[in-house]
């Protein structure tokens, strides 16, 4: 009997999450009947189903074999779900990413909210990037999504913005990790100007050609490749570009290990694991040299020109 | 049927030192069988799931380890002294298996690095620290070598576990990015564990003028 469900039990699976979903369903249940008297035929498209329209190649895709779908969605850090590679996957399948708008706001002419919808309309392109993480590990993704200086396009930013701040959603009913003080919630992420207008810095709606997986960040993601992975903060409600450097989510938590820039460096090393080297998924062994910025350096190193980035980190 | 629990036959002792013998290999069943059959039980990151999986089971089977002789005390059940040894040496196994594959998936057997990580991050020292100290333990687990040592050395040896046993505790906090729930259940039971050992030493200490009374 082992051998089919071994008992690795962790202590955190000793609160049954069954008798946890059953509370929270309850408590859910009243909202469920209200919201269904209103909307015509539940939810639209969500996480899950095929991408709209045409989807074009990029250029900035690497010709790198791509990870498969099942490998990119079934081992996530998403500690809104819980802090195991496999909780996100396991526990996700109740967030709701529908109905869904993002606020764009702050030093811009234009501030708007845009529905999920409004989003899915922009140009669609495939970027096949490098994903690292800041945990030695690597995988390499088809995103599809637009870049996110369509999104500053419109708003019109000011002279005055000088960085942009990306906050994403708490859902306490459907995240069972925002129980717990891991980081602040919501989690909150941040670019220079500069680093978000780049072409490389992309907002991501779907994975090959689905919609994003909740897992991965549905229904919309920033991705920024040359920098890890945690930077590219998921299932963003709101956008706000600002005169001042924000305080970002890994930052606050623990400064002395996680900077503002946190790009790519094999020459920086992590107190907790070299970043000289990498392990691109799946493997056993560390099988890459990690390259600075990702491999990225061509288009963004000019970003940091003069920059001491051992300072910078 | 209580007063047989507290003096079973030789026999089903024997019997029960097989199946605990069996139950302990079952989580490096599961890794071998997953390794070379079913990589789904690995999951994406088959290195880290290894790595994971043999430090927890070595940090468990360390403390239920400890966990023998207050049982025994608490129990009245003085044949679980018999299982202390084989729990120790299992500790010290999935301790060795755990550091082997830190050696070799995330090093690749490269010396001078295995080094640097040892020296640098400090929950590597605290882990390799723990594990060096559970090898003198192993090399003198046998008969024999109580014999040789002579039990009352041997006794003051292995008392290094109340210092093996935190370390290795510290290490997964200290691994530990953001969430410790799982180290602070450890260092709960931990702290029982030795919590109940300081207890019944300052009780049994003799007070002022009193004869020491004799002690295991």
């Amino acid at each position: 009997m082992l051998i089919k469900r071994p008992a690795d039990i962790k202590p955190s699976e000793i609160t049954p999450y069954a008798f946890y979903r059953r509370r929270r369903e309850l408590m859910a249940s009243a909202g469920i009947l209200a919201a269904a008297s209103v909307l015509p035929f539940g939810v639209s498209a969500q996480a899950g189903a095929k991408l709209p329209g045409n989807v074009r190649k990029s250029s900035f895709s690497t010709s790198e074999k791509a990870n498969t779908f099942k490998e990119i969605s079934s081992y996530n850090n998403y500690y809104e779900f819980g802090t195991d590679k496999t909780d996100p996957a396991e526990f996700a399948g109740r967030f709701r990413s529908r109905p869904w708008t993002v606020k764009v706001s702050g030093e811009v002419r234009k501030p708007k909210t845009f529905g999920i919808e409004e989003l899915l309309k922009f140009p669609l392109e495939e970027r096949i990037y490098r994903m690292r993480c800041v945990e030695a590990w690597s995988m390499v993704i088809p995103w599809v999504g637009f870049e996110f200086n369509q999104i500053a396009r419109q708003v019109e930013p000011t002279a005055n913005a000088k960085f942009v701040e990306f906050v994403t959603v708490v859902q306490p009913d459907t995240m069972p990790g925002v129980r717990l003080p891991v980081l602040n919630w919501p989690y909150l992420e941040g670019l220079r100007i500069d680093e978000a207008m780049h072409p490389l810095t992309l907002m991501s709606v779907g994975l090959y050609d689905q919609m994003l997986p909740n897992q991965n960040g549905a229904p919309i993601r920033l991705v920024v490749p040359w920098k890890y992975g945690f930077k590219s903060a998921k299932s963003i409600v709101e956008i706000r570009f600002v005169e001042k450097q924000p305080k970002v989510a890994w930052e606050l938590a623990n400064s002395s290990e996680y900077g503002f820039y946190s790009n790519v460096n094999p020459n920086v090393d992590h107190p907790r694991w070299t970043q000289k080297t990498e392990k691109r998924l799946p493997a056993f062994f560390a099988n890459r040299k990690t390259e600075m910025f990702n491999g990225y350096g061509e288009q963004v190193a000019k970003l940091y020109a003069g920059m001491d980035l051992k300072k910078f980190y | 049927m209580l007063s047989y629990w507290r003096n079973p036959s030789q026999g089903h002792i024997r019997h029960a030192k097989v199946l605990v013998f069996a139950l302990a290999l079952l989580p490096l069943l599961r890794l071998v069988l997953g390794a070379v059959a079913f990589p789904e039980w690995l999951g994406v990151n088959p290195a880290e799931f290894i790595t994971r999986s043999t430090g927890d089971w070595a940090l468990r089977i360390l403390l239920l380890t400890l966990a023998v002789t207050p049982l025994r005390r608490l129990s009245g059940w003085n044949w679980l002294l018999r299982f202390r040894r084989m729990l120790g040496l299992f500790a010290f196994f999935y301790a060795i298996v755990h550091f082997s594959s830190f050696i070799s998936f995330d090093h690749v057997f490269d010396v001078d690095a295995i080094i640097k990580d040892i020296v640098k991050r400090p929950f590597i020292t605290v882990g390799f620290v723990s594990l060096v100290l559970m090898l003198p333990l192993a090399l003198t687990s046998t008969n024999a070598m109580v014999k040789r040592v002579g039990a009352k050395r041997w006794l003051a040896l292995h008392r290094l576990i109340y210092l093996i046993a935190p370390l290795a505790v510290l290490h997964f906090w200290w691994m530990v990015k953001r969430d410790i729930t799982e180290p602070v259940i450890y260092a709960l039971i931990l702290a029982v564990l030795l919590g109940l050992r300081l207890a019944w030493y300052v009780r049994a200490r003799p007070r002022h003028g009193e004869a020491k009374p004799v002690r295991l």
